[in-house]
């Protein structure tokens, strides 16, 4: 039990890491607000599922075409629609927030709803840990979480693309000065923070079935990664993920599936009301509170 | 050539609102009439309004109450995600008063009204410190965690709810009711912005610093502000409650979040009067839209969307602009 509870924790902290990876590239690195996160996670999904079954295209094509898609409509996003409005953070906010509304709930209107909305396994079978059983998807996660985590990490602070996303959040004139292209580099954000969430959704959507539901649950728990660990911090993103995704285990485990989703919330509160700017998130405490 | 367009009040807006020296029936027109038309039209049609617009009308005085109070919350630079915590919570404290006490419509209205606003302000004051868009964060959050707890829990009836509420007395009263309260709230709440009071208010959403210098305890007047939104926002959910004679977890739906806020962006914020006009365009559109089933909340979301990006003063603005001046096309030096 006690085994069980340790690493089906740890797997859902790595869950919860790798849902929150694109969200806080685009939203926590580059400041650029993309509350249609949910919706993109659950369009890559249906997407590779569509490319799956009605087309009938081998697997790996399925999902790379499902990853340079969302890639392309969160850059589409961006031109269209938050670059109208970059500045003002909360009609950024209403509008992806209204965008990711009208895509999610387009699906639910052309019936994608149902247990036959799977995706495979990258690769079946378990292995047993002591007397705990885990299946290779959800190592897979594991794996996915920390080879991204370390790939963010290096990108953003090594490369001059990485380095250009932290930049706009930062200081939006001095990065001008410096020849970064600010519309140019919250674009490829949001197409980097979107592919991210496809490669999300294709690891971990074989876990579970593709509803329409999941993709608020998605930026919901995205959301409360972000904000716990701070907005921007590679580091601070794992250490909420641990933090959350245990909690989140023990409460299912001692008390209710039903709290699950509880925790994230009560996280998101408690953390906004005692440090808004998250565990280590130290980007414009001046903003946030007076 | 460049040219660009010039703006230039109306003189009978000068002399009527400015200089406030009315010398003709016109000009006592010219103020009266954008008023006085719109309640008249009110009146007289819903007397001769079939059952079925009726019921529309009161689902329309519904989100016009929750889009003028995330209006009143705009005016003072607290914008809300989340008007379904307002809703929820007045609906559930009228329902539950009415349903384990048996007390009548006459007294839950005004204990949830000032008691739901009261948990309300006392449930946000924690973040009333938090500026901008931290603020919005929490109040999308709270209505969730809410109906997660009402789950979890099984409080109140958990997911069933509490069903079998007394209902008003007749139709016609209710709309009464709901068509007095609606103007009552528009016209009081536009007067409030119109006095000192309100010129603070505003300030705080401009400059808040710069009210603090002032000397003025901005946290007393955003919470003064928090308690009247919320009040307005609760007295919809109890009136809701017992229009629909039942208190539950769709009060804290998205639903009653999407739909005010996209009621006041179209109709454009800081007026009130956008807000009643944005909520008098959506809600008999998206009934309207009801053959649609799912795709009602695509064009919700879509609507949301275009107005921000693309008329983000709202067609209240873009009215009253064309009725107080005139444009024409100048040169440019």
């Amino acid at each position: 039990m006690l085994l069980g509870t340790l690493i089906y924790g740890f797997v859902n902290s790595c869950l919860l890491a790798l849902l929150a990876m694109g969200f806080n590239l685009t939203f926590g690195i580059s400041g650029v607000a993309n509350f249609a996160y949910g919706a993109i996670y659950i369009f890559s999904g249906f997407t590779a599922w569509i490319f799956l079954n009605s087309i009938g295209l081998p697997y790996a094509l399925c999902v790379i075409s499902a990853i340079s898609l969302s890639a392309g409509l969160g850059v589409l996003i961006y031109h269209v629609v938050i670059k109208r409005v970059k500045g003002l953070a909360l009609s950024e906010v209403m509008a992806t927030f209204g965008l990711g509304l009208a895509i999610m709930e387009l699906f639910r209107y052309f019936d994608f709803v149902g247990f036959k909305y799977t995706l495979p396994n990258l690769i079946e079978g378990s292995v047993a840990i002591g007397d705990v059983y885990i299946d290779y998807q959800r190592i897979t996660v594991i794996l996915a979480a920390i080879a991204l985590t370390g790939f963010i990490y290096v990108f953003t602070h090594h490369t001059r693309t990485g380095l250009a996303f932290r930049a706009i959040a930062q200081d939006e004139r001095t990065a001008l000065t410096f020849g970064i292209d600010s519309d140019r580099t919250a674009a490829l954000s949001m197409g980097f923070g979107s592919a991210l969430a496809a490669v999300a959704a294709v690891v971990v959507l074989p876990l579970g079935t593709i509803a329409v539901e999941g993709g608020y649950d998605v930026l919901l728990n995205a959301l409360a990664v972000c904000i716990v660990g701070g907005l921007g911090s590679t580091v601070g993103i794992l250490v909420a993920s641990v933090l959350i995704g245990y909690a989140q285990t023990l409460t299912a485990n001692y008390l209710e599936p039903h709290w699950m989703m509880l925790v994230s919330l009560i996280a998101i509160a408690i953390v906004l009301c005692i440090k808004p700017s998250g565990i280590f998130g130290h980007q414009k405490e001046l903003e946030e509170r007076i | 050539m460049k040219k660009r367009k010039e703006r230039i009040d109306r003189g009978i807006k000068v002399r009527s609102e400015d200089v406030f020296a009315l010398t003709s029936y016109r000009e006592m027109l010219y103020l009266l009439a954008p008023r006085a038309l719109p309640v008249a039209g009110l009146l007289l049609f819903l007397p001769l309004s079939s059952p079925y617009w009726r019921e529309i009308f009161i689902s329309t005085a519904i989100y016009a109450l929750l889009a003028i109070s995330w209006d009143v919350l705009v005016s003072v630079g607290l914008i809300s995600l989340g008007q379904s915590l307002f809703y929820g919570v007045g609906s559930y404290v009228a329902g539950a008063l009415n349903h384990y006490w048996g007390l009548p419509p006459v007294l839950t209205l005004p204990i949830a009204t000032i008691g739901g606003a009261a948990i309300c302000t006392v449930a946000l004051l924690p973040v009333l410190r938090l500026r901008g868009i931290y603020f919005s964060m929490v109040t999308l959050v709270l209505p969730l965690m809410m109906l997660r707890l009402v789950e979890a829990t099984r409080i109140f009836g958990g997911t069933e709810g509490l069903t079998g509420l007394s209902p008003f007395p007749g139709q016609l009263t209710e709309m009464y009711l709901a068509n007095a309260c609606l103007l009552i709230a528009l016209f009081g709440f536009r007067r409030l912005m119109d006095s000192d009071y309100g010129l603070i208010v505003r300030g705080i959403s401009d400059n808040d610093r710069a009210v603090m210098n002032a000397g003025l305890n901005i946290h007393w007047y955003k919470t003064q502000i928090l308690f009247l939104g919320a009040a307005v926002g609760c007295f919809a959910g109890a009136f809701g409650t017992h229009h629909d004679m039942f208190a539950g977890m769709p009060g804290f739906a998205l639903d009653y979040s999407i739909m005010p806020i996209a009621a006041a962006i179209v109709g454009g914020t800081g007026t009130f009067a956008g807000s009643v006009l944005g909520a008098f365009i959506l809600v008999p559109l998206s009934e309207i839209l009801r053959a649609l089933g799912a795709l009602r909340i695509v064009f919700y979301g879509l609507f949301l969307v275009i107005f921000v990006v693309g008329i983000p003063e709202g067609l209240f603005h873009y009215i009253r602009r064309k009725y107080h001046q005139f444009e024409r096309w100048v040169e440019v030096e």
